[in-house]
């Protein structure tokens, strides 16, 4: 219904550039005038449209701001600016052909998406773009620095002063404690006052719970002079929901008799703000549950907190920094999972299903807080919120993983059931061995001892880094089946080791997450052009919306530094790398955030956003199945986004194939869980 | 382990560790374990489960280490770990007046509850922290720093803790988790301390006991040990 509008009011054809844009100036300030022609298909193509309105992406709307330049050899470029003003929507037809469609059948993940021409088409502006001549340039203009495509994304800023993230790398630093040599008060609290992010929990009744930065004495007349403000408009019956002081966001939620406050200058909007304090409240039930957080309120109205979530707090302050740090998983509401082959995964889960105990409710094989394997009663589904709860507390913070040995933790997960509490079996396989595990196999009589623990003291720290940990996570609602569930841990244990299934994993984990050229290069073995590697998305990210799991490029090399070749690296300049890959990575989750905030704004009904700044240009495009974002380098503008790199293969082209690559890719993700 | 087939017999011992929270009981249990230590590790949430063998020798004990979290919201749960436990570790510490209080009410607690017969032993932890660790742990280098620095941060005295170890008959140690000093000593005194008798039944029939052993009829000799105390002193 939108798009109908749309195409009315704001049409303007892609055509008229593709065919004029070496003559004609593309400037905003003189509207281009309605093609009839096109016009014409259009109307003609709306009956088939309004049928398949419903189930495909059609709606192409795209922000950018294009100016433009001559050249003495009488060539004209475009280039695009900041696009905080001027939109130009661009509302494309569609045949009903057209549009990608997910495979019917069931295509192994190792079917090329060449093979799917037929159902690979772009949607109707994109095609005439890729067709036509569109945004022609000379040699001389391209050869601009401004205008070169190996710009990578951020890169001014990377290297330039003024920068907002400026400090973020020590975003993470403690302050120092009262009475440390050397540091006084209002250095401390300067200190305190530089940090970008701060989140606050307090009681209604002003009583501090926890605060992310800054201990008691810190921070305690800054609680009371939050309570005061936020009671002042509870009385008012009028609750204050945030406001902004200078360059920092400040949003506030009450959850019953506690107050939570998040205060940003990163720039997340506040629905993405008020998410993330949600998760800190959830956090909060999952060690006490409603009733009896209720309970202890409604007894003592100021009763101090801290106490019964003594030891938690590092959960809530990983939690945070997480937030902080800029987590997909959290930004979109979708777990990542390990990229495995379909039958492999049939594989792990029937063993898993085999191994299932009476007293199991869920149970799910993680690998470096990516998901395996999920398996849950049939009426029960996870919610993604309880499992960011449980994959902070055993990935995030090291509780659980530091202490070795096999966990019996009791948790409530507020969205299975927030009144009770379940009781989680937690396993890692520390030095996976699966020849000790094949060992175990044989020595079936002595059975209590755990293949995964070798009992002579091993080396201090274990080699697999904790991007490859696998853990064995069982949930039970009986406290009392600990045994029962590590006897199916050792019987499942043995079994993944027996058939392989533990190696897959193990090296799945290894491989990290794929680079776009890898995904592109493997359907299209031609494209080897040095420009297919340089003048190319930076970084995507997808969700599937129905399977509620995102997955995501790798960040490497653009936003994080390759593995380090030695180990042998001196500490400073491993330390400098990981400031480095922080600032960088946080740059690209600011903008993710910003894209996500823009296309998910009320009202707004966008179903592509186009973002051109000077740090980078950038897409989002949401569908009903799916949300896609992704970030190339600031001079990808559209018309580069549309004919650079790959060869024959241009940048949109690229992003069709990759989001059918990804379409196949669901097929392998674990299903609904 | 090298020996694990060797004829010597070998039993398995439940041992629980209670006390206050951030008290250093995982630090221990990582030291006997692990031979590790983690500076400001994180809080145990809920318990963790380990396994270590200690070598006699006349036998082997191979312990099923049962490290409890501290805090007062799992109070409620420790019944579940020391139920039918041969041993227990109550471990303070020496810088904490108020975790010797705690220590205490987890002895009072185990008598009262436990199966009788637990060997309980009571730890003093955090001996680095104290001027008098300079002589067993200057080998680190670590002892004359602290005594420099930050003099004596002891607040229980040892004849304070070891009188009331003796007037209850606990084990009693000071341990530093940090240095690793004491720490075997405290497992090696509580593996001889248990008796040969409840060993003895360790290969005993019918060990399925309680909710716990439900499923270890396998696993012969998780329980079994305590079998026929347990059977006694089941009214808890």
């Amino acid at each position: 219904m939108d798009r109908d509008i749309e195409a009315g009011s704001n049409y303007s054809s892609n055509n008229i550039q593709n065919n004029e844009s070496n003559t004609e100036a593309v400037d905003h300030v003189s509207p281009l005038p309605p093609r009839p022609s096109r016009k014409l298909s259009d109307d003609g193509a709306s009956g088939a449209l309004h049928v398949a309105a419903a189930s495909k992406p059609t709606t192409q709307v795209s922000t950018i701001d294009i100016s433009t330049l001559s050249f003495p050899d009488g060539s004209r470029g475009t280039f695009s600016t900041s696009a905080t003003s001027a939109t130009r929507s661009v509302a494309s037809p569609q045949s009903s052909a057209s549009g990608y469609t997910s495979p019917r059948t069931d295509p192994a993940e190792t079917v090329s998406v060449a093979s799917y021409p037929a159902t690979l088409r772009p949607p109707g502006d994109l095609a005439d773009l890729v067709t036509g001549e569109f945004n022609r340039r000379s040699r001389a203009w391209s050869m601009l620095r401004t205008q070169s495509s190996s710009v990578q994304p951020f890169e001014a800023s990377r290297t330039g002063a003024c920068d907002s993230l400026a400090g973020f790398e020590k975003e993470f630093d403690d302050i120092p404690e009262l009475g440390e040599k050397g540091i006084t008060d209002e250095q401390r609290l300067s200190l305190w006052k530089s940090k970008m992010k701060h989140y606050m929990i307090l009681s209604s009744a002003g009583k501090p719970i926890w605060s992310r930065h800054g201990d008691t004495s810190l921070i305690n007349s800054y609680m009371g002079v939050v309570q005061t403000i936020i009671s002042f408009y509870e009385g008012a019956k009028d609750p204050l929901l945030g406001f902004t002081a200078g360059n920092a966001r400040f949003v506030i939620s009450t959850q019953g008799p506690l107050y939570f406050v998040a205060i940003s200058r990163l720039g997340e909007s506040d629905a993405q703000l008020r998410s993330q304090l949600d998760a800190l409240y959830m956090q909060i039930l999952s060690t006490l549950t409603l009733p009896t957080l209720k309970n202890i309120f409604a007894h003592r109205p100021s009763t101090d907190l801290r106490k019964p979530l003594e030891g938690t707090e590092s959960l809530l302050s990983s939690l945070a920094d997480s937030f902080t740090k800029g987590s997909p998983s959290a930004l979109l509401g979708a777990l990542e999972c390990l990229r495995l082959r379909k039958s492999h995964r049939a594989t792990i889960n029937n063993a898993f299903l085999k191994c299932r105990s009476d007293k199991l409710l869920y149970g799910l094989i993680v690998a470096g807080g990516k998901l395996v394997s999920v398996i849950r009663p049939r009426k029960h589904s996870l919610h993604p919120s309880d499992l960011q709860l449980i994959f902070n507390m055993l990935f995030e913070s090291g509780g659980i993983r530091a202490g070795g040995g096999e966990n019996w933790v009791p948790l409530c997960l507020p969205a299975f059931n927030n009144r009770g509490y379940l009781y989680m079996y937690v396993s890692f396989f520390d030095s996976v061995d699966t020849a000790a595990a094949a060992a175990a196999a044989a020595e079936e009589n002595n059975n209590s001892n755990n293949p995964e623990q070798p009992p002579q003291p091993p080396p201090p720290k274990p080699a697999t880094s904790p991007d490859e940990e696998i853990a064995i996570i069982l949930i039970s609602a009986d406290k009392e089946s600990f045994f029962e569930l590590k006897s199916m841990r050792d019987k499942l244990a043995l079994q993944l080791a027996k058939n392989g299934s533990l190696q897959l994993i193990q090296s799945a984990a290894r491989q990290r997450r794929p680079r776009i050229e890898t995904i592109l290069n493997t359907n299209n073995s031609q494209s080897t052009t040095t420009e297919g590697q340089i003048g190319q998305l930076s970084h995507f990210l997808y969700k599937s919306r129905a399977n509620v799991q995102f997955c995501q490029s790798s960040l490497s090399p653009t936003f994080e530094s390759p593995p380090r070749s030695s180990p042998s690296e001196k500490d400073s300049v491993s330390s400098q790398r990981k400031t480095e890959k922080l600032v960088s990575r946080r740059r690209l989750m600011t903008l993710y955030h910003h894209l996500h905030a823009s296309i998910h704004a009320k009202h707004s009904h966008l179903k592509v956003l186009h973002l051109v700044s000077e740090d980078a240009a950038s897409l989002a495009w949401i569908t009903p199945v799916f949300e896609f974002y992704c970030v190339a380098g600031p001079n990808m503008s559209r018309g580069r986004y549309l004919r650079s790199g790959f060869g024959s293969w241009n940048e949109k082209w690229s992003i069709l194939r990759l989001v059918a690559w990804l379409q196949l890719l669901k097929s392998g993700l674990v299903g609904c869980y | 382990m090298a020996d694990t087939n060797a004829p010597k017999p070998s039993s398995s011992v439940k041992l629980v560790l209670l006390g206050e929270a951030a008290v250093g009981k995982s630090s221990l249990v990582l030291r006997f374990v692990n031979n590790d230590f983690q500076e400001n590790k994180e809080p145990t949430i809920g318990a963790a489960f380990l396994t270590q063998k200690c070598n006699l020798p006349t036998r082997t004990i191979k312990f099923e280490i049962w490290d409890t979290a501290g805090q007062e919201r799992f109070a409620s749960l420790a019944p579940m770990y020391y139920r039918n436990a041969q041993a227990a570790l109550v471990v303070y510490d020496l810088t904490k007046p108020t975790s010797l209080i705690k220590a205490k009410h987890w002895v009072a607690e185990l008598q009262r509850q436990a199966s009788p017969g637990i060997v309980i032993a009571l730890v003093g932890n955090k001996l680095d922290l104290t001027s008098d660790s300079a002589g067993s742990a200057e080998v680190s280098g670590d002892g004359d720093d602290t005594a420099e620095d930050s003099g004596d941060a002891r607040k229980i005295s040892t004849e304070e803790a070891k009188t009331y170890a003796e007037e209850e008959g606990l084990l009693f140690f000071e341990t530093s988790a940090k240095t690793g000093h004491n720490v075997t000593e405290v497992f090696t005194a509580i593996a001889n301390a248990i008796p040969e008798t409840s060993l003895k039944s360790a290969r005993g029939p019918g060990a399925s006991h309680a909710g716990v052993s439900r499923t270890e009829e396998q696993r012969v000799n998780l329980n079994g040990p305590r079998d026929a105390n347990a059977k006694e002193g089941c009214a808890c």
